[in-house]
């Protein structure tokens, strides 16, 4: 480090310089904060107004103060006999999407990192292909794929239909309005997710480490923990964000497929804002989804950073 | 089971060249994720000429979804207007995240980091509806004051929640991107922006591009958000398919999914095949 | 890359002025369900008036509201459901124009004139209407299939075979007024029973979800509470398909034509509700959306299989216990929600 002497005059140096690194970084950033502020942030802070505030008759809200909306988030009023308990089917709601969101970011890893792997070995010329070759599928809508699915798995569907005609079994699986059908299904529908972040992390991955890997009679299991795991981590938290997060509020998927008995957290909240006619409720609910998303989210990337190979 | 075949059948097998990318098995689940992926489009496709009005009982081949479909205006009006939303969504929402990305990447940490980071994710964080209603709100107070209620309304809501989806995916491939290749650059004497052009730029392409085809799809399956935010005439096919949901589909949406697979898959040759011919 | 900038540009410049909906006059824009208006019939209003019109669709009633109710939305024309007629009409939602002095106003069923929602039609014009009920697969269960206990207590043959559409309005209405009271009940000793029902129900039903007409044709499902039409349209495709009017009472619907208070277009909206009390163009609608209309003189000109079709056609034994469900008072309806979120917690 610099001489006791020159430290003043360096420091200051350093100090202006970071500082007009920060500014940089912060005036790169500042065009998409201001979409966001504008079309996606900022609106939702009338939400949070919303949040303490009466339900109107039919929907809507009324200008008088109200702590209900977030009282009822936690608790609820027995309708029978007004007893006041926790309000157990919001966390049994929260914890079903929880459940479902993790599996299928899971899922999604487990299927997806070899894909992308896969995608990201091919010779450079063809990688977009491939890569386009993930998403074709997914200019369809997602109704319509999730049909699609259907019209695969029903119990007169093409799949019961072969293994009936190959004698494999007797009579068709129920496999339509399974939990594992939900599951199958949400992966597929959020497998490009996960897929192109991974890409975009391998795609540079420097095959002379692996190879330096092998070199030091690493198995491949090792090469593949210690080597290229580490190397495209940035790929693996960005694809389980993709996933993780969106899948929490997802429920078309789940309802077509699963049957929807069961309520997920999106078609509760949505209940909020149509039939049940309570909007402050419905704010109430998504603002703490926002504050527990955000937690996971922070506490996640911040540990993910510290124990990785010394990126970002 | 495909793998334990291999793996019996391979000492009577000349051993291939050790290859350092190979990874056992990882071939095989990326074909299986291929083969899945495509699937579920046979039967759209074959459902697409049903004589019948079913998406689901077969009554014999016919063009006629086909012919309704072309001859139905609106089909075509949400079919184009949600491929032109989907494009300027895309193209500006990568560009800001690009933006972003080269912002919060590949620096030291600085105050106020982890704020644009959640804040860029953040609508990825709140169930649609939520967003939609806001905006729904907001919007009209504009459209209001304004008198201005065309398709920009629409597309700024589509670019702000694609913003994530296309800033993940560069990030994942700026962190670790080394700086020394930018610094070689400039002591070469080219101005940042040369640097910039010659050098960063092709080394983020594949996150960019990634990126945006993210944003592409997620901007085309839109559905509550526009539900809300659109204005009178401006349906999008994911909007004018939901009308249907509650009532019956009939397999015109499967010829106009199938007749955009086609549309997509020509192009995507097409282009394949041009950049070839150049090489 | 400055051209290209450019030409980007332009091209975005053109798209945002020419996307917007014209408002200039000759323009009508409709506000309607989703797949619910016949082409035909909209060309032909296009031809006979000179005017351009476009059709945006939404997927249910509270969407509607809402953003009529923002402001700044740039419809003409809204198809409101009977229950939500009032509400409309409270906020100061609708024009009121006078269908009853238009002139085919002569065609409208006498039974759709002093309705609850609109007395004497001062606001809205008929459009479709039609029923939730049960239907059965026969082929899988033969018995009676006039009753809520296809879903409320489904007979062996049905049990993990039934659906539920998840509406709530009309699945809780048909559960109530099974249990004896009125849709909108507050007597929480009914709401008692009825809840109790539906959770034991719930484990013998394989899902709640819509798209009943392939399911039912397909035998995914063997039965399922649904709409009339959208029976009718199974049944073309599966004759084992029978629609059961529950004589314990089942909901009545009704959409209708109303012109919002601040349309750019009064005068053509207008136009436009007493051209679809012809019966002929009546009939149009119905042929496109398979649902009855409202409008007599109108059968004559619709297909040939809707003339006795017995989904919509009501039996004359059922046609007394069909009620028109209301939207719920707060209290009510809070009472619903809570005994809805139990059940599909």
């Amino acid at each position: 480090m610099a001489q006791p002497t020159d430290d003043a005059r360096h420091g200051h140096a350093e100090r202006e310089a970071a500082r007009r690194r920060v500014r940089a970084n912060w005036l790169l950033s500042a065009p998409a904060l201001a979409m966001l502020a504008f079309a996606a942030s900022g609106p939702l802070l009338i939400m949070l107004v919303y949040s303490f505030l009466t339900p109107g008759d039919y929907g809507g809200i009324v200008w008088k103060f109200s702590g209900e909306g977030w009282f009822q988030v936690l608790f609820s009023r027995d309708i029978f006999d007004e007893t006041v308990g926790l309000a157990d089917a919001h966390l049994t709601i929260f914890w079903r999407s929880l459940e479902l969101s993790i599996l299928t970011t899971l899922l999604a890893l487990v299927l997806g990192f070899p894909t992308a792997y896969f995608i990201a070995t091919r010779p450079r010329e063809q990688r977009a292909l491939w890569l386009f070759l993930v998403t074709i599928p997914f200019w369809t809508n997602l109704l319509i794929r999730t049909f699609a699915i259907m019209e695969l798995i029903r119990n007169e569907g093409v799949i019961n239909s072969i293994l009936l005609w190959l004698g494999v079994i007797d009579a068709p699986l129920q496999m339509m309005f399974t939990e594992g059908a939900t599951l199958v299904g949400m992966a597929y529908v959020y497998l490009p997710l996960m897929v192109l972040p991974l890409y975009a992390a391998m795609d540079r991955l420097d095959f002379r480490l692996v190879e330096a890997g092998y070199d030091l009679y690493a198995t491949r299991l090792q090469v593949l923990r210690k080597v290229i795991l580490p190397l495209v981590k940035p790929g693996v938290i960005a694809g389980s964000i993709l996933v993780f997060i969106p899948s929490l509020g997802a429920y078309v998927t789940p309802r077509l497929l699963g049957g929807g008995r069961n309520m997920m957290m999106g078609n509760f909240i949505e209940l909020q804002f149509g039939q049940g006619r309570n909007w402050p409720l419905g704010a109430a609910l998504s603002i703490t989804l926002l504050l527990v998303v955000m937690l996971a989210l922070v506490v996640y990337v911040k540990n993910a950073n510290k124990g990785g190979a010394g990126h970002g | 089971m495909a793998d334990a075949a291999r793996a019996a059948e391979r000492p009577k097998r000349p051993r291939k060249p050790f290859s350092v990318q190979r990874m056992p098995g990882f071939a095989t689940v990326a074909v299986i994720c291929f083969v899945a992926l495509y699937a579920p489009l046979f039967p759209l496709m074959i459902y697409s000429f049903n004589a019948g009005e079913s998406i689901a009982v077969w009554q014999g081949f016919s063009w006629r979804w086909y012919e309704s479909a072309w001859a139905n205006e609106q089909v075509k009006e949400v079919t184009i207007r949600s491929l032109v939303v989907a494009a300027f969504a895309s193209g500006i929402s990568t560009a800001l995240a690009t933006l972003a990305a080269l912002g919060t990447t590949r620096t030291a940490s600085f105050k106020g980091q982890t704020v644009i980071y959640v804040m860029i994710n953040q609508p990825l964080m709140v169930p649609e509806i939520v967003t939609g209603v806001a905006l729904l709100i907001f919007f009209a107070m504009i459209k209001v004051a304004t008198g201005y209620t065309g398709l920009a309304y629409l597309i700024a809501a589509h670019t702000a929640f694609c913003i994530p989806f296309a800033y993940l995916p560069i990030r994942a491939r700026l962190e670790g991107m080394d700086k020394t290749l930018e610094a070689a650059a400039a002591d070469l004497y080219a101005t940042p922006w040369q640097a910039f052009r010659r050098v960063t730029l092709p080394l983020m392409a594949p996150g960019i591009v990634a990126g945006a085809m993210l944003a592409f799809v997620i901007s085309l399956d839109d559905v509550v958000i526009t539900e809300l935010v659109k204005s009178a005439g401006q349906d999008t096919l994911p909007t004018y398919m939901l009308g249907q949901l509650r009532r019956a589909i009939t397999p015109e949406i499967n010829a106009i999914s199938t007749a955009l697979l086609a549309v997509t898959v020509a192009l995507l040759t097409a282009i394949f095949f041009l950049s070839r011919s150049k090489e | 890359m400055t051209r290209t900038v450019k030409a980007i540009g332009a091209a975005a410049a053109m798209t945002l002025v020419a996307a917007g909906p014209a408002m200039a006059e000759g323009t009508l824009n409709i506000f309607n369900w989703g797949n619910y208006t016949n082409p035909d019939l909209i060309e032909k209003f296009e031809q006979a008036f000179d005017v351009e019109v476009t059709i945006t669709d939404y997927d249910s009633n509270t969407t509607a509201l809402t953003k009529i109710k923002a402001g700044g939305h740039g419809f003409d024309i809204v198809v409101p459901s009977a229950s939500y007629i009032p509400i409309y009409v409270r906020d100061g939602l609708l024009m009121e124009t006078r269908p009853d002095q238009m002139e085919n106003f002569k065609h409208v069923d006498p039974r759709w004139i002093d309705v609850d929602w609109d007395p004497g039609r001062h606001y809205t014009v008929p459009w479709q209407w039609g029923t939730t009920g049960v239907a059965v697969n026969s082929a899988v269960y033969s018995g009676d299939p006039n009753t809520a206990d296809i879903f409320l207590d489904p007979p062996e043959e049905l049990v993990g075979k039934v659906n539920v559409v998840p509406e709530m309005s009309d699945v809780m209405s048909i559960a109530i007024m099974a249990e004896g009271g009125e849709a909108c009940t507050t007597d929480k000793e009914i709401l008692k029973r009825v809840r109790d029902k539906l959770v034991a129900a719930k484990p013998k039903w394989i899902s709640m979800d819509y798209g009943a007409t392939e399911k039912l044709a397909i035998g995914d499902w063997a039965a399922s509470v649904n709409w009339n039409g959208s029976t009718f349209r199974a049944r073309l495709e599966n004759p084992d398909v029978v629609y059961g009017y529950p004589k314990t009472g089942y909901p009545v619907w009704m959409d209708s034509v109303a012109v919002l208070s601040d349309a750019q277009n009064p005068e053509m909206a207008k136009a436009f509700q007493n051209f679809v009390m012809d019966p002929e163009n009546a009939a149009l609608i119905s042929s496109f959306a398979r649902y009855a209309n409202g409008i007599m003189g109108s059968e004559q000109y619709m297909p040939a299989d809707m003339k006795d079709a017995p989904e919509i056609k009501v039996p004359e034994e059922f046609a007394s216990v069909g009620v028109f469900v209301p939207e719920c008072p707060p209290e009510a309806q809070k009472l619903r929600t809570a005994i809805w979120t139990e059940l599909q917690k």
